[in-house]
C-alpha cells in the first residue's frame, strides 16, 4: 500500500499532469488551461504530405541512432558478459574483471563522453595518426560531429547496461545443460545459438529496455557529440520548454512515451520477463 | 474568480507568514540579504565582496542560463530579490506583471545613462533600431503596467547594467585573407568549418545578418521577421546545413570556445570574452569588425513586485552603487560596456580607458580584474572604440512576434 501511494505521487500523478497540459494552450508567457489539439496539430503539421515531415524526421532519426546502438551495445554487451560467465575459470578472476568493467562508471557520464572530442576532433589524436602513418592526407571529418561519434559515445555509455543484467541471466544457466547439449553433437555455434541465448533472453531484454529508453530521450549527448547538428526527440522537448512552451513539450513528451512503451510491450511480448525472473 | 481570489488569498496569507518567520531575523542581523538571479556574466565574486564592504548588503547569486532568468521571471517571481535580465526577455516578462517599474526619481544616476538606452543615440548620431531595441522596452506608463510606454516616462523597466555588440570571430591563421562581411559565414570557402549558435533567437538573427549580406534577402527588422522571412531564412540555413557548411552548432560559451581553440571552426559566432579566452591559450583569434554591424545585446536590473520595505530600499541602493563607478570600471576591463560612461572612467587607469573605450594601442599590458594579462602592450582593441563599435550596430537580440513559429521552424532546421 505505501508503495502504491508513492508511485501514485511520484509517477502516475505527474504523468497524468504532463497528459493533460499537453491538451493546453500557451503564450509567449503563460499557460492557458484549455482542451485543444493544437499540440498535437502543429507536431505532425504537414506529415500527410509526401515529404518527410519535422516530427518524423527526428523520429526516424532518433531511432535509426536507437537502433544502431542497441545492436552494438547488445553485441558487445553480450560477448562481454559471456567471457565473463563461460570463459573466465575462477570466480575471484571474474569478480575482478567484473569490477574493471564497472570502473569507468566511477567518472561522470558526461566527462566520458566529452573526453571523446580531443580524440576525434579534426586536429585530434586519431586524425594526427592516421595522418602519420600515411593512411590519410587531408584530417578525416567525419569522426567528430557525425552519427559515427554520437553512436561511439553511446555505446560507450551504455555496454555496461547490457552486460550486467546478460551476465546476470548466463551464471543462472545450469552448466550440465552445455555439457547435455556437446554429448548430443552441438557445435558450439549451436549450443550458443540453441541453448544459452534462449536462456539469456531475460537479461538480453532488460538491457535493451535500458538502452532503448536511455537512447530515445537523450538530449545531451547527441547534442554534444552530434555538435547540436542531429534532430532527436530529447532536444526537440528541451528547446520548447526552454522557450516556455510547455504544452508543446508535453505532448511530444506524451508521443515519445507512447512510441518507447510501445516498443517495451513489443520486446517483453518476446519474452514474459516476470515468468523468467 | 472565486477560486482565484481564494488562491490569491492562501499566496497572500503564505507570503504574510514568512514575513513575520523571516523579519526577526533580519533586524537581529542588521543586514540584508539579496537574491541576485540572473546568468553568470555579472555575478563576478569581486562585485559581492565590494557590495559587502561598501554597502553592507549581502548578495546571493543565482547564477542560470538566460532561458532560465526568463522561466524564473514568469513562473517563480518570489523566488529572487533582483533580477538581472536582458531587455529581450521583457517582451516576455513583462506581460505577466511580475516585474514593476523603478522609479526613475530614485535613481542619481539616471540622467548620465548613455544615450544608446535613453535615445537610442551615440555621440548625436542614430544607432541600428531592429529587434529589441533596449529604447524600445525602457519605460512603462505606470509602475504595474504589463504593456510598454513608447515615450520616456518615470518608471523604467530595467536599469542598464552591462551590454556589447557581437560580431563573428574569426581564426586569422587559417584563413589568410581578409573577412569584412557577414555573408562570409555562408561563403562555401569555409565548408565544413563555419558554426553559428543554436540558441534559436539569437542564432537566427546571425543567420539573417549573413543572408542580408550575401543579398539574397532584404529584412524589414531582422529582429521580428514575418512568417514569409522565417521561411526564407531557414530555408537558406538548412540548404547551407545539408551541403556541410556548418561543422557543428554551439549552446554555450565554453563549447564556443573549444570548437575555435581546436580548429574545428575557423569563422563562426562568437562572444568578446570567448575571444579573449580563445587568444589567452596562445591561439591566434579575431573578433572581426563587419561592414553590415554588430548584433548588440543588453542587460539590466529589473524588480519583482514581491519587494517591499527594507529589501526594496536595499535595491536602489544597490542599483546606485552598481552605476557609480566601481562596477563599471569591472565590467569595461572585460570588454563590455558600462551604463554610466563618467562614472567608470574615474575609476579607470588613463591608459585602460585609451585601451578599451577610445581603441587606442595600449600603452602597457592590459589585464583581467583578476590580475591575468589579456592583451600585451601596442595591441589594439578589435572593431576599436566605443563609438566606432556601438555606433556600428545594426539589431538587437530580440524575441519576434512569431516567436512560436520560429521556434517550430528552428527545430526544423536542426532536424534537416
Amino acid at each position: 500500500m505505501p508503495l502504491a501511494l508513492v508511485l501514485a505521487l511520484f509517477f502516475v500523478l505527474p504523468l497524468l499532469a504532463t497528459a493533460v497540459v499537453s491538451l493546453w494552450d500557451y503564450t509567449e508567457y503563460s499557460l492557458v488551461p484549455d482542451v485543444t489539439a493544437r499540440n498535437y496539430r502543429e507536431m505532425f503539421e504537414g506529415c500527410a504530405s509526401f515529404t518527410l515531415c519535422t516530427t518524423f524526421r527526428t523520429y526516424l532519426s532518433t531511432l535509426k541512432l536507437c537502433l544502431l546502438v542497441w545492436m552494438f551495445t547488445l553485441t558487445i554487451g553480450f560477448t562481454v558478459a559471456y567471457f565473463l560467465a563461460f570463459m573466465v575459470r575462477t570466480e575471484t578472476m571474474r569478480t575482478v574483471l567484473f569490477l574493471l568493467c564497472t570502473a569507468p562508471f566511477l567518472t561522470s557520464n558526461v566527462i566520458r563522453m566529452i573526453s571523446w572530442i580531443p580524440l576525434l576532433g579534426r586536429e585530434g589524436v586519431a586524425n594526427r595518426a592516421l595522418k602519420s602513418l600515411g593512411i590519410v592526407s587531408q584530417p578525416v571529418e567525419w569522426l567528430l560531429f557525425s552519427e559515427f561519434s554520437v553512436v561511439l559515445a553511446f555505446v560507450h555509455l551504455y555496454t555496461l547496461f547490457v552486460t550486467v543484467p546478460v551476465f546476470n541471466s548466463l551464471m543462472r544457466i545450469d552448466r550440465r545443460l552445455l555439457e547435455a547439449a556437446r554429448d548430443a553433437g552441438a557445435t558450439g555455434w549451436q549450443t550458443l545459438w540453441h541453448v544459452v541465448v534462449p536462456l539469456a533472453k531475460p537479461g538480453i531484454v532488460i538491457g535493451s529496455i535500458f538502452v532503448i529508453v536511455l537512447v530515445m530521450g537523450d538530449f545531451v549527448t547527441i547534442g554534444v557529440m552530434g555538435g547540436q547538428q542531429i534532430a532527436s526527440v530529447g532536444k526537440v522537448i528541451q528547446v520548447q520548454m526552454s522557450y516556455l512552451q510547455f504544452p508543446a513539450a508535453a505532448a511530444q513528451a506524451m508521443v515519445l512515451l507512447a512510441l518507447v512503451l510501445g516498443m517495451i510491450v513489443a520486446l517483453t511480448k518476446l519474452v514474459d520477463i516476470r515468468r523468467e525472473l | 474568480m472565486s477560486t482565484d481570489f481564494s488562491r490569491r488569498g492562501l499566496l497572500l496569507g503564505t507570503a504574510a507568514a514568512a514575513a513575520t518567520l523571516a523579519a526577526p531575523a533580519v533586524h537581529a542581523q542588521g543586514a540584508v540579504v539579496l537574491r541576485y538571479c540572473g546568468t553568470a556574466v555579472n555575478q563576478h565574486s569581486g562585485i559581492k565582496d565590494k557590495v559587502k564592504e561598501d554597502l553592507g548588503i549581502t548578495l546571493e547569486y543565482m547564477p542560470v542560463t538566460s532561458d532560465d532568468v526568463v522561466r524564473r521571471a514568469v513562473t517563480q517571481p518570489n523566488s529572487f530579490d533582483i533580477l538581472d535580465a536582458e531587455y529581450w526577455m521583457l517582451k516576455k516578462i513583462i506581460p505577466s506583471g511580475n516585474l514593476v517599474g523603478m522609479d526613475a526619481n530614485r535613481i542619481t544616476m539616471f540622467g548620465d545613462i548613455t544615450p544608446v538606452f535613453t535615445k537610442g543615440e551615440i555621440a548625436g548620431r542614430k544607432i541600428g533600431d531592429q529587434g529589441t531595441a533596449p529604447r524600445k522596452v525602457s519605460y512603462l506608463p505606470g509602475r504595474e503596467a504589463r504593456t510598454f510606454s513608447a515615450t520616456p516616462t518615470q518608471w523604467l523597466t530595467l536599469i542598464p547594467t552591462v551590454y556589447n555588440a557581437d560580431t563573428l570571430g574569426i581564426r586569422p591563421d587559417k584563413i589568410n585573407r581578409p573577412i569584412d562581411s557577414w555573408a562570409e559565414l555562408l561563403n562555401p570557402e569555409f565548408k565544413g568549418k563555419a558554426s553559428i549558435l543554436n540558441i534559436p533567437s539569437i542564432g537566427i538573427m546571425d543567420a539573417a545578418m549573413a543572408i542580408e549580406a550575401s543579398g539574397r534577402h532584404k529584412y524589414a527588422d531582422k529582429g521580428n521577421m514575418t512568417r514569409a522571412e522565417i521561411d526564407i531564412t531557414m530555408r537558406v540555413m538548412t540548404e547551407a546545413k545539408r551541403a556541410g557548411q556548418f561543422r557543428a552548432f554551439w549552446k554555450d560559451f565554453n563549447e564556443s570556445v573549444n570548437l575555435m581553440a581546436s580548429g574545428e571552426t575557423v569563422i563562426q559566432s562568437m562572444w568578446s570574452p570567448a575571444v579573449t579566452k580563445v587568444r589567452s591559450m596562445g591561439v591566434p583569434c579575431i573578433y572581426q569588425p563587419l561592414k553590415e554591424g554588430y548584433r548588440a545585446w543588453a542587460g539590466g536590473f529589473g524588480l519583482p513586485k514581491t519587494l517591499t520595505g527594507r529589501k526594496l530600499e536595499a535595491t536602489y541602493d544597490f542599483i546606485n552603487w552598481f552605476l557609480s563607478g566601481w562596477a563599471g570600471a569591472f565590467l569595461n576591463r572585460q570588454g563590455y560596456y558600462s551604463a554610466v560612461l563618467s562614472t567608470a572612467q574615474a575609476h579607470m587607469e588613463a591608459y585602460e580607458w585609451d585601451f578599451w573605450m577610445r581603441g587606442m594601442p595600449a600603452a602597457q599590458d592590459i589585464k583581467a580584474p583578476d590580475g591575468t594579462v589579456l592583451e600585451k602592450a601596442g595591441a589594439v582593441r578589435d572593431g576599436g572604440s566605443y563609438e566606432a563599435r556601438m555606433g556600428a550596430v545594426a539589431c538587437w537580440n530580440a524575441v519576434m512576434d512569431e516567436n512560436d513559429y520560429m521556434v517550430r521552424k528552428w527545430n526544423e532546421f536542426i532536424a534537416a
